[in-house]
C-alpha cells in the first residue's frame, strides 16, 4: 500500500508551524472568504455528505448533528469546540492544538459559519498549559488581522472564540458536563432529550464539536467532500445502520512499544499494523498480551483480536465498545490484566462524577474488589461478581445518565472474558504485586 | 472588606464580557484567585460571590467538585508537580517516577513539602502519552521521565 500522505498532521514538523503567517504561507485562510459567502446549509451539506463522523469518541455523524439545531431560532446559537481531552492514551488533540493552532481556527470559523453562530467557547483541560499558550496567541493573531470579531474580513460575519480552562475534570469531556462546567457550575451531565441542539449552553442551542473534528472541517472545505470519502471504509452493506468510516485519523499509540507515537491513517488500520508497521514493534522483544483499541473506556482485544480493523464499526466486532478516541494502548505479555484493570477501574472510580448510583457505587466497589484481589485476598467468585457490577450499570443497561458508566464497566467485562485465566491464576497463586510506589498511589 | 485585592477583582471583572452571565465566570474567577493566593479561601470565595452576584455555597460547590482548587488549610507550594498514574505511564514506570519524587520531598501525594517548595499530586492522564511517564510542574508537561532526568529537574525548581 502506498504511504499516506499526513492532512490533519500535514504542518506539524514545520518550523514556527503555530504562527498565522506560516499558516497563510501553506494556504490557510486563503478561501475563507468564500466559504463564509457559501450559504450555511450548503457548509453543511457539504460535510454531512462528506461522512465526517466525530472524533471525540462517539463517532455520531457531524453534518448531521449540525442539522439537528432549530431553524430560524431568535437568540444566540452557540459552538463548544471540545478540547477537555482526558481518555487515557489519548493525546491527537494536544498535537494538533500545539502544533497547528489555525487549522483548528479555521474549521471553527468554518463551523460557526454553517451553524449561523457568532460566539464559540473553546473548553480547554488545564492541564494543557503549552495549547493554551498557543492557543491564546493565535486567537490574538487573528482578532489583530480581523479573522475574527465584528466583521470579520469585511464579509459580515461576527464570530468571538473564548478561550475558557477546565479545572481537572474527566467528567468535562461529556458534552453536557462541558456545558454545566462551561456555565459555572460541577460537571454533571444533563438528562438528554433535550440534546444540546435544542437547548444547550445557557439554554440556547449549542453544537459541541472535538477538535479533530474541527480540523477535518477545515480540510473537508479546502479538498472537498469527494476527497475525504475516498479515505477510509465504506458502510458495511450487511449493516443499513453503518454510516461508513471515512477519512484520516490520528491514531495514538502507547504503552509498551518501541515508539510510541501519534501517526495519521486512513481509517480502517489493523491494530497489529499500527503496532509492528509505525510504533516500531512491542518492547523488549516481547508480543503483546492485550491492546486497548481506543481509550480505556472501550475496553480490550486480544492478542487474537490484532487483526481487527480501527474504524468506527471495527472494535464492536470483536466485543469492544467502540472505536472511542482511537488511542492504542499495548500491553505486552509480561503484564497482569489484574494489575492494568486495577489501574482502569480506579480512574474510573475518580471521575465518576457521582451523580448516578450504579456508576459511582459501581466503580468505587469493582476497585476495592480488584484491590482486595491484588493485595492476595481475592477469591474466584470476585470474578462473577466484578462482572454482575458492571453488568447492571451504564446507559446501554439503563441506569445512568451518560456514558462514562459504560465506559467503566467495558474494559471489566472485556478483561475478565478475554483474560480470565490472568484473574484466576493471580487470585490462586495470591501473588502480591505492591511496591511502596504503588501502595501510594492507592491513597488516592 | 474584601479578601480579594482590588487588582484581582478587576481581573475578575474582565472576564464578565465574555460571557452572557456572572455565573459562568466561576472557573475563570476560582483560576485567578488560586495562581494568586496558592488557596482559595472561605472568605475569598466570598468575595467571588459578591463579584458573581451567587450565594457562597454556589461558588463553593462548584469549587469543591474540582479536585484542582485548594483551600487555605491546604494551600499549594511555590510549585506544584503532577505525576501520571494513568495506564500508559504505569505501563512504563510511573511508579518510580512518583517513588523518586516523594522521597525527594518526603511528602505523600497531595501534601505540601516542610519547606513549602513544592506540592505533589497525582494526575490522571495528562494527555502526553507519546512521552510516557509524564510528569507536570505547573502547567509545563516534562516527557519521558525516569529516576535520575526527574530528579536532575526537581533539581532546577
Amino acid at each position: 500500500m502506498a504511504k499516506f500522505e499526513p492532512v490533519l498532521f500535514a504542518r506539524i514538523n514545520k518550523p514556527d508551524s503555530t504562527s498565522l503567517t506560516t499558516y497563510k504561507a501553506d494556504g490557510g485562510y486563503a478561501r475563507i472568504k468564500e466559504f463564509l459567502s457559501m450559504a450555511p446549509g450548503d457548509v453543511t451539506n457539504l460535510v454531512k455528505d462528506a461522512g465526517l463522523r466525530g472524533r471525540g469518541g462517539a463517532g455520531f455523524p457531524c453534518g448531521l448533528k449540525w442539522t439537528f439545531l432549530p431553524k430560524d431560532h431568535p437568540g444566540p446559537i452557540y459552538l463548544c469546540i471540545n478540547a477537555d481531552e482526558s481518555e487515557p492514551g489519548t493525546f491527537n488533540n494536544r498535537i494538533l492544538m500545539e502544533k497547528d493552532p489555525h487549522q483548528l481556527i479555521e474549521g471553527i470559523i468554518i463551523a460557526c459559519h454553517a451553524i449561523r453562530s457568532s460566539n464559540a467557547y473553546l473548553y480547554l483541560r488545564y492541564e494543557y498549559g503549552r495549547s493554551y499558550r498557543v492557543l491564546d496567541a493565535a486567537i490574538k493573531e487573528c482578532y489583530a488581522a480581523g479573522l475574527l470579531g465584528k466583521n470579520l474580513l469585511g464579509t459580515g460575519v461576527n464570530l468571538d472564540i473564548v478561550l475558557h480552562r477546565g479545572a481537572g475534570a474527566y467528567i468535562c469531556g461529556e458534552e453536557t458536563g462541558l456545558i454545566e462546567s462551561l456555565e459555572g457550575k460541577r460537571a454533571w451531565p444533563r438528562i438528554k432529550p433535550p440534546f444540546p441542539a435544542i437547548e444547550g449552553l445557557f439554554r440556547q442551542p449549542t453544537i459541541v464539536n472535538n477538535v479533530e473534528t474541527l480540523c477535518c472541517v477545515t480540510q473537508i472545505l479546502y479538498r472537498g467532500g469527494a476527497w475525504f470519502k475516498s479515505i477510509g471504509v465504506p458502510p458495511d452493506p450487511s449493516n443499513p445502520r453503518d454510516p461508513g468510516s471515512y477519512g484520516p485519523k490520528l491514531y495514538c499509540i502507547s504503552g509498551h512499544v518501541n515508539k510510541p507515537c501519534c501517526v495519521e491513517l486512513p481509517l480502517g488500520v489493523t491494530a497489529r499494523e499500527l503496532i509492528e508497521e509505525h510504533a516500531g514493534g512491542v518492547w523488549k522483544g516481547r508480543k503483546a498480551k492485550a491492546v486497548v483499541p481506543g481509550g480505556i473506556s472501550m475496553g480490550f482485544l486480544s492478542d487474537k483480536e490484532l487483526d481487527t480493523k480501527l474504524d468506527f464499526a471495527g472494535p464492536g466486532k470483536v466485543g469492544c465498545l467502540g472505536l472511542g478516541t482511537a488511542a492504542v494502548v499495548v500491553i505486552d505479555d509480561q503484564t497482569s490484566m489484574v494489575d492494568v484493570l486495577f489501574n482502569c477501574c480506579r480512574f474510573m472510580s475518580h471521575e465518576s462524577c457521582g451523580q448516578c448510583t450504579p456508576c459511582r457505587e459501581g466503580t468505587a466497589w469493582m476497585t476495592k474488589i480488584l484491590t482486595r484481589i491484588r493485595i492476595g485476598q481475592g477469591r474466584i467468585e470476585d470474578l462473577d461478581l466484578l462482572m454482575e457490577v458492571a453488568g447492571s450499570m451504564g446507559i446501554i443497561p439503563g441506569t445512568t445518565i451518560c456514558g462514562l458508566s459504560d465506559g467503566a464497566a467495558w474494559p471489566v467485562k472485556n478483561a475478565i472474558s478475554k483474560f480470565r485465566g490472568d484473574f484466576e491464576e493471580y487470585i490462586i497463586s495470591k501473588r502480591a504485586t505492591e511496591t511502596s510506589a504503588q501502595k501510594l498511589m492507592e491513597v488516592h | 472588606m474584601s479578601a480579594l485585592s482590588e487588582e484581582i477583582r478587576e481581573r475578575i471583572r474582565q472576564e464578565f464580557p465574555k460571557y452572557p452571565n456572572k455565573r459562568a465566570v466561576t472557573l475563570p474567577a476560582l483560576h485567578i484567585v488560586h495562581d494568586a493566593m496558592r488557596a482559595v479561601s472561605t472568605d475569598a470565595i466570598i468575595g467571588i460571590a459578591e463579584l458573581l452576584e451567587l450565594h457562597p455555597a454556589e461558588v463553593h460547590d462548584t469549587m469543591s467538585f474540582y479536585n484542582f482548587f485548594k483551600d487555605e488549610k491546604h494551600a499549594l507550594g511555590n510549585h506544584r508537580i503532577w505525576v501520571c498514574r494513568s495506564i500508559s505511564c504505569m505501563l512504563r514506570g510511573g511508579e518510580e517516577v512518583l517513588e523518586k519524587v516523594c522521597n525527594k520531598f518526603h511528602v505523600h501525594p497531595g501534601q505540601t513539602s516542610a519547606n513549602g517548595k513544592v506540592t505533589l499530586e497525582f494526575a490522571e492522564c495528562l494527555g502526553a502519552c507519546e512521552g510516557a511517564p509524564c510528569i507536570l510542574v505547573d502547567d509545563e508537561c516534562h516527557m519521558d521521565m525516569n529516576a535520575e532526568s526527574v530528579s536532575a529537574l526537581i533539581e532546577k525548581l
